[in-house]
C-alpha cells in the first residue's frame, strides 16, 4: 500500500541518493563549462576512487577519514591526467577530447578489471546499517552523512568559483579563452585545475558511497549515465543546475523504482535523458548554451 | 576503374590470407576481426566522413542481430530473408535515431551522448522484453546446411564476410567520389558554411546515418548467424560501440582501408596481449583504449597514414 509514510520515505531516500548523484554530476558539469567537452572518463575515475577507498578500508582507514587525503590525491591525478595526457593528446580539438577521454575510460576500467576481477566488493562498517530518526521517518546514517557532505562540497565549490582568484580564472577561461590568456591567465593550467577539482569531487563521492554501495570495475557506468542526465537536465556547465538536477533525479529514481520496479525504474532515467536532449538541450535551468 | 584498383588488390590479398587460414583458431579470429571491420565501415561513413561521432553504434549492430535471430527462432523465417530483414531493421533504427537527434541539432558531445543513451535503452529493453528471450537471450537452431545460411567449419563464413567487407570498401570509395560524399565532408569541416552554400545538412547526415546503420547492421546480422546466439550485452553492449569506432580511428579515420587495417591490427594487438599477459579479462580492451589515445595523440591519420608517410619518406630518401 502506498501510504504517505512510504512516499515520504521514498522521497527522503531519493534526496539522499540524489545528493551524491549531484556530487558526481557537479564535476562533470564543471569540466563541461570550462572545456566545453564531456569527460567520458568520469565514471571510470569514480570507479578508481571507489577502489582506492575500498583498499584504504582494508588497511584500516575508514572511508570518512580517507575522504580528505583521497580528495587531494585525486586532485593531483586529475590535474596530471589533463595536463599530461588529455590536453597534449587532443591538440585543442573538441572531437579529439571526446575520443581521448573515451580511450582513458576504457583503459582505467579494464585495468581495474584485470587487477581486481569483476567481483563486486563492499565493506562492513559498524555504522553501515545505523539510522537516525527524522520525525516519523528513519534515515540511513551513512546516507544522511552523504547528503551533508554533498551539500557542503557543492557550497564550497560555489564559493571557490565566486570568491577566489583561481575560481575567477576558471570562470574567465570558461567565458572567453582568448581574453583570459590576454590578461595573463594560463588556460592549460586552469583546464588542469578544473579537471583536478572534478576528480577530487569524485573521490569524495566515492568515500561517501562506499559504506552503502558496492564497488566493481564497471560501477562507474551505472553512475555516469545518471550524471550525464543530471548535467543535461540542469543545463551543461551550471553548478546550481547540477545540484538541483541531482536531487530531482534521485527522487524520480526512488519514486519510479517504488512504482515500476528496479529495472524499469532505470529506464525512466534514460528516457528523461533522451527527452531533455531532444526537446530542451539547454536544460531546465537554461544557462545559455 | 583506377580508383578501385587498390581495393581489388587488397581484396585479393585478403582472399590469399583466407585460403591460408586452415586452422580453426586463425579462421575464427579472422572472421570476428572482419565482422568488426564491417561494423567499423559503418561507423567510418558517419564518423570519419561525416564527423558525427556516435558512441552507440551497438544500437544498429544489436537491432540487426536480434531481428536476425528472433525472426528465425520464433517465426521460422528463412535465414536469408531474416538476414535482409535484419539489415533493413538496422537502417530503420538509423533513420529514427538520426531523424530525432539531427533534427534537434545535436552535434559533438551531445550526439555522442544521445547515441550512447539510445543503445543503453535498447539494451535494457532487450534484457527485459519477452520477445527477445529476456536475459537468457535467443538461440538460432543449429542446422548446418547452406539453405539455412549455416556451414560446417569456419572457412565459408570467412569468405562471406570478406565479400561483404570488399563491398563495404567499394561503397566507401563510391561515396568518397560522389557528390554526396563531398557534401558529407563539407558538413564535417564546417556545417554552417556548407549550409550557406546550399547543402541540405540534415538530409546529408540522415543519408549518412542510414548507410552507416545498414553496414553496421550487416555486421550484427552476420555475428548472430555465425555464433547462432544473441543476448542483450552481446548485441547492445558497449563493447561493439567501442570496437566499431576504434577500428576506423586506429586504422585511419575517413579512409577506405582504415576500418579493415584497424580491425586487423587491433585483433593482432589483442592476440599479442593475450600471449604476453595470459587470458586476464580486461587486458585486451585496456590496450585498445591506450591505442586509441596514442593514435589520436601522435597519428591523426591512423596506421594507414603512418604507413603511407613511412613509404613516402623512404621513396624520398632513395631518390
Amino acid at each position: 500500500m502506498l501510504t504517505p509514510d512510504i512516499l515520504a520515505a521514498a522521497v527522503v531516500n531519493g534526496l539522499t541518493t540524489g545528493a551524491v548523484y549531484a556530487l558526481i554530476a557537479v564535476g562533470l558539469t564543471l569540466v563541461y563549462g570550462v572545456l566545453h567537452i564531456v569527460n567520458f572518463a568520469h565514471g571510470a575515475i569514480l570507479a578508481a576512487a571507489m577502489f582506492a577507498a575500498y583498499f584504504a578500508f582494508q588497511y584500516g582507514v575508514d572511508p570518512y577519514v580517507a575522504l580528505a587525503p583521497l580528495a587531494v590525491v585525486f586532485f593531483g591525478l586529475g590535474y596530471a591526467a589533463q595536463r599530461l595526457v588529455i590536453g597534449p593528446a587532443s591538440h585543442g580539438e573538441d572531437r579529439n577530447v571526446l575520443l581521448v577521454t573515451l580511450g582513458l575510460s576504457i583503459v582505467i576500467e579494464n585495468l581495474l578489471l584485470a587487477a581486481f576481477s569483476s567481483d563486486t566488493r563492499s565493506i562492513n562498517t559498524t555504522y553501515g546499517f545505523a539510522t537516525i530518526r527524522l520525525g516519523p521517518l528513519f534515515v540511513s546514517l551513512p546516507k544522511a552523512i552523504g547528503f551533508g557532505v554533498s551539500c557542503a562540497v557543492g557550497m564550497t565549490l560555489w564559493a571557490l568559483l565566486n570568491y577566489t582568484d583561481i575560481g575567477k580564472a576558471i570562470r574567465a577561461v570558461a567565458k572567453e579563452r582568448m581574453g583570459a590568456r590576454l590578461v595573463g591567465i594560463d588556460p592549460p593550467h586552469v583546464f588542469a585545475v578544473t579537471f583536478g577539482l572534478s576528480a577530487a569531487c569524485l573521490a569524495i563521492a566515492a568515500c561517501v558511497l562506499l559504506p552503502v554501495y558496492y564497488v566493481d570495475p564497471r560501477v562507474g557506468e551505472a553512475y555516469v549515465l545518471i550524471a550525464f542526465t543530471i548535467v543535461v537536465l540542469g543545463g551543461m556547465g551550471s553548478i546550481a543546475g547540477a545540484m538541483v538536477g541531482g536531487l530531482l533525479i534521485g527522487v524520480v529514481e526512488s519514486l519510479s523504482g517504488l512504482l515500476l520496479g528496479d529495472s524499469l525504474g532505470q529506464l525512466g532515467i534514460y528516457l528523461i535523458f533522451i527527452l531533455v536532449l531532444l526537446l530542451r538541450p539547454r536544460g531546465l535551468f537554461g544557462a545559455t548554451a | 576503374m583506377r580508383p578501385y584498383l587498390s581495393i581489388v588488390i587488397v581484396a585479393l590479398a585478403l582472399a590469399a590470407l583466407a585460403s591460408l587460414a586452415h586452422s580453426n583458431t586463425l579462421a575464427n579470429s579472422l572472421v570476428t576481426a572482419t565482422i568488426i571491420a564491417l561494423a567499423g565501415y559503418g561507423w567510418n561513413l558517419l564518423g570519419g566522413y561525416g564527423g558525427q561521432y556516435s558512441f552507440g553504434h551497438a544500437a544498429f549492430f544489436g537491432a540487426a542481430a536480434y531481428v536476425d535471430a528472433v525472426a528465425q527462432a520464433r517465426y521460422g523465417v528463412n535465414a536469408y530473408a531474416a538476414f535482409v530483414l535484419a539489415t533493413a531493421a538496422a537502417a530503420l533504427v538509423g533513420v529514427v535515431i538520426g531523424y530525432l537527434s539531427f533534427r534537434a541539432g545535436l552535434r559533438g558531445s551531445y550526439f555522442a551522448l544521445i547515441t550512447l543513451a539510445f543503445a543503453e535503452v535498447m539494451r535494457v529493453l532487450a534484457n527485459a522484453a519477452g520477445i527477445t528471450g529476456g536475459a537468457a537471450g535467443t538461440l538460432i537452431r543449429l542446422a548446418p546446411s547452406p539453405s539455412h545460411f549455416q556451414f560446417v567449419g569456419r572457412q565459408p563464413y570467412l569468405w562471406i564476410v570478406l565479400v561483404l567487407v570488399t563491398l563495404a570498401m567499394i561503397a566507401t570509395r563510391a561515396v568518397e567520389r560522389s557528390r554526396f560524399g563531398a557534401y558529407l565532408v563539407a558538413v564535417r569541416e564546417n556545417e554552417a558554411a556548407a549550409r550557406a552554400l546550399g547543402v541540405d545538412a540534415l538530409r546529408v547526415k540522415l543519408q549518412a546515418i542510414v548507410i552507416s546503420a545498414a553496414l553496421t547492421g550487416l555486421a550484427g546480422a552476420l555475428y548472430a548467424q555465425y555464433f547462432l546466439f544473441v543476448d542483450a550485452s552481446i548485441a547492445f553492449g558497449p563493447w561493439i560501440s567501442i570496437e566499431a569506432l576504434a577500428a576506423p580511428i586506429v586504422g585511419g579515420l575517413g579512409t577506405v582501408f582504415g576500418p579493415l587495417v584497424g580491425a586487423l591490427a587491433l585483433d593482432g594487438f589483442g592476440e599479442a596481449a593475450h600471449a604476453v599477459a595470459g587470458r586476464t579479462p580486461g587486458i585486451e580492451l585496456a590496450l585498445y583504449g591506450a591505442l586509441l589515445v596514442l593514435v589520436v595523440a601522435v597519428a591523426r591519420d591512423g596506421l594507414q597514414g603512418l604507413a603511407v608517410r613511412f613509404f613516402a619518406a623512404r621513396r624520398a630518401g632513395a631518390a
